[in-house]
């Protein structure tokens, strides 16, 4: 009772990294909390479910199997939620902010009335007065994300509504093996008993997924662009410049917004996060939810007309300059002094 | 067949074009300074809704936004398109809801329609980012839905098939009606605006509007029953007082902080030959790059 529920998704029989970093950063909640951590597998065929996460230090996982249940469909996954919370009355409950959490997060939340924050950057625990109504609240779960064009960043609570549900980006916490010999319980849940049959009113005619095309989160150099490039052509200077070093191109929001470059190359909030030696940012001017995907970058490189530019305040080096005239020149040295 | 459509749009502060003056000195968000737009990803769904009235002979499109009064526009700029009518949902009671409350409201906004086929939304708004509103609808009404349409496919035997385009791939998918549908901005654009719409629905107001603005129109009223734009108030809907606004919104902001970086120590360069070359001299010695 009152644990944490980190819901699992599966694709293929594998559970995504986004599930995995949240375990590690719930198995941390949970410890701060002393309460158990607990994972929820919902598909078919999940028996290789548990060799993939108990290391995570989960103490329980919960296994809706069902053929019905792959692929997700909204309804019936809801159903296994909003009944299991009824149950087992979470204190937390996580999700990736995917497209399959960003389905499933606010109908759970809906049919509970219970706060759900998404996109969260960062996830924390603490108190909370409220002074207006004399009340005190201990050990909540602090929702922390950008708002507002990112101009600010929000601290949400769910002072009195369980479970405190939030949603976390691929690639924002980091994925941790807590003991590789972590042994939890396993739980089969009789689907029956939490799904009907009338959930399954819409159905999967066709499905083609692939891998994503863009290597940026694991890349060590990457060359981003910004609104500042102008078009999408100035984006094959950016191109050459991350195959020369090695790299990888990623863009800020707006520039994907405006058509420069394709959207699994957005880094930020509400893209990709990214933690490279080298950062190169190139016509970026530094909103927030751009600066909260790469400011763990170990080197970061800021070239921009503008010398006001957010982004230059967490760069280390401050280029001062057309972009269209430093990155030939980085090209040109980089090839003299490589040899 | 035709199809009872609804459209659910919002006004936005257009967040893509903050300027200097978006924040007051206290932190707080100066929305005075932001120029109100229809939501992008509401007009994509709009277009949608409209491809299935062009479709569907005697389909109709009706807009349901929530919000303040100035937000009749986004009813009249869909009128401009094509809407056929359209809901203001708008009291002081409404005011500090957050996806929660906000989606009960429109909840029950949309029962006190008379029938409903389709209902679209965009599936984000730009001032909040959460994709919440649409699915939290769908739960409050006991439809199905279907996130992340790129393409309404086909509508037949009380059936729609939906193309949805999902972050690593695309899903076709079948649903039964009544449903709700929340559309990417990967989908069509929305048209523009149709010269003979503008100038029929040029003058449509909501009562509110006409009260302020007692113009020379006032007698096309009465005679040109297209032009009256319904407001609702929470009284002409069945609510709960107690879901709705703050009091309804179990999610609340803690603290608001303006964003400081930690600045670092940072290097200063004007971008000249030199510089550059001991800039990448410097990053291959400490094999940054190499």
């Amino acid at each position: 009772m009152n644990n944490i529920i980190v819901y699992l998704e599966i694709e293929e029989g594998v559970v995504a990294d986004v599930s995995l970093e949240l375990l590690t950063k719930a198995r941390s909640l949970a410890t701060k909390l002393k309460c158990k951590l607990e994972a929820l597998a919902i598909g078919s065929q999940l028996d290789g479910i548990g060799a993939q996460v108990f290391q995570y230090g989960v103490d329980k996982l919960y296994l809706a199997d069902d053929v019905r249940l792959y692929p997700y469909t909204s309804m019936p996954h809801t159903s296994v939620l909003v009944n299991l919370f009824k149950e087992e009355k979470p204190q937390i409950a996580l999700m990736g902010a995917t497209s399959i959490g960003r389905d499933l997060g606010p109908r759970v939340s809906s049919a509970l009335f219970s706060g759900l924050t998404a996109d969260c950057t960062a996830l924390e625990i603490g108190d909370h007065e409220d002074k207006k109504e004399g009340k005190s609240y201990t050990d909540l779960l602090y929702q922390i994300r950008p708002a507002f064009g990112g101009n600010i960043v929000a601290t949400i609570i769910n002072p009195e509504c369980r479970p405190q549900m939030a949603t976390v980006r691929e690639g924002v916490m980091k994925k941790e093996i807590f003991d590789a010999n972590y042994k939890g319980e396993v739980v089969n849940l009789e689907v029956a008993k939490y799904v009907s049959d009338s959930d399954f009113v819409v159905s999967v005619i066709e499905r083609h997924m692939e891998k994503s095309k863009s290597n940026l989160k694991s890349s060590p150099i990457i060359v981003a662009g910004g609104y500042g490039m102008g078009s999408k052509e100035n984006f094959k200077l950016l191109e050459e410049l991350a195959s020369v070093l090695g790299g990888e191109v990623g863009a800020s929001r707006a520039a994907v917004d405006a058509g420069f470059a394709e959207h699994d190359m957005q880094i930020g909030q509400t893209g990709v996060t990214v933690r490279p030696k080298l950062y190169i940012a190139c016509g970026i001017s530094g909103q927030i939810q751009h600066i909260a995907g790469m400011q763990e970058s170990s080197i970061i490189i800021a070239i921009n007309n503008d010398e006001n530019a957010p982004i230059n305040a967490i760069s280390d080096y401050v280029i001062t300059a057309n972009v269209e005239d430093v990155v030939p020149k980085m090209i040109k040295y980089y090839k003299q002094n490589s040899k | 067949m035709s199809l009872k459509i609804v459209v659910l749009a919002k006004q936005v502060p257009d967040t893509r074009n903050v300027g200097k003056d978006a924040m007051k000195a206290d932190g707080t968000v100066n929305r005075a300074a932001l120029p109100a737009i229809y939501n992008p990803e509401d007009l994509n769904a709009l277009e949608q809704a409209l491809r299935l009235k062009d479709r569907f002979e005697g389909s109709t499109v009706t807009i349901v936004t929530m919000g303040p009064g100035r937000a009749a526009e986004i009813i009249r700029e869909s009128l401009y398109r094509g809407a056929d009518n359209g809901y203001l949902l708008t009291d002081r009671a409404f005011a500090g809801s957050d996806t929660l409350a906000t989606s009960y409201a429109l909840s029950c906004a949309i029962k006190n329609l008379p029938e409903v086929d389709v209902i679209v939304c965009g599936r984000q708004a730009i001032d909040g980012d959460t994709a919440q509103v649409g699915p939290q609808v769908a739960e409050k009404l006991g439809l199905p839905q279907i996130t992340y349409a790129e393409e309404i496919l086909d509508v037949k035997d009380g059936k729609i098939t939906v193309k949805r385009r999902l972050e690593r791939g695309v899903e076709v998918v079948e649903g039964k009606l009544p449903i709700l549908i929340t559309v990417n901005g990967s989908a069509p654009d929305c048209r523009p605006r149709h010269a003979k719409l503008v100038m029929k629905y040029h003058h449509a107001k909501t009562v509110t509007e006409r009260q302020e603005q007692n113009d020379d129109y006032m007698f096309m009223f009465d005679k040109r029953p297209y032009l009256n734009i319904t407001e609702w108030s929470v009284n002409d809907i069945q609510t709960d007082i107690n879901w709705l606004g703050l009091k309804g919104s179990p999610t609340k902001v803690k603290a608001i902080e303006n964003v400081v970086f930690q600045a670092k120590e940072s290097k200063r360069l004007a971008g000249k030959d030199s510089e550059i070359d001991e800039l990448m001299k410097e990053l291959i010695a400490n094999h940054t790059i190499g």
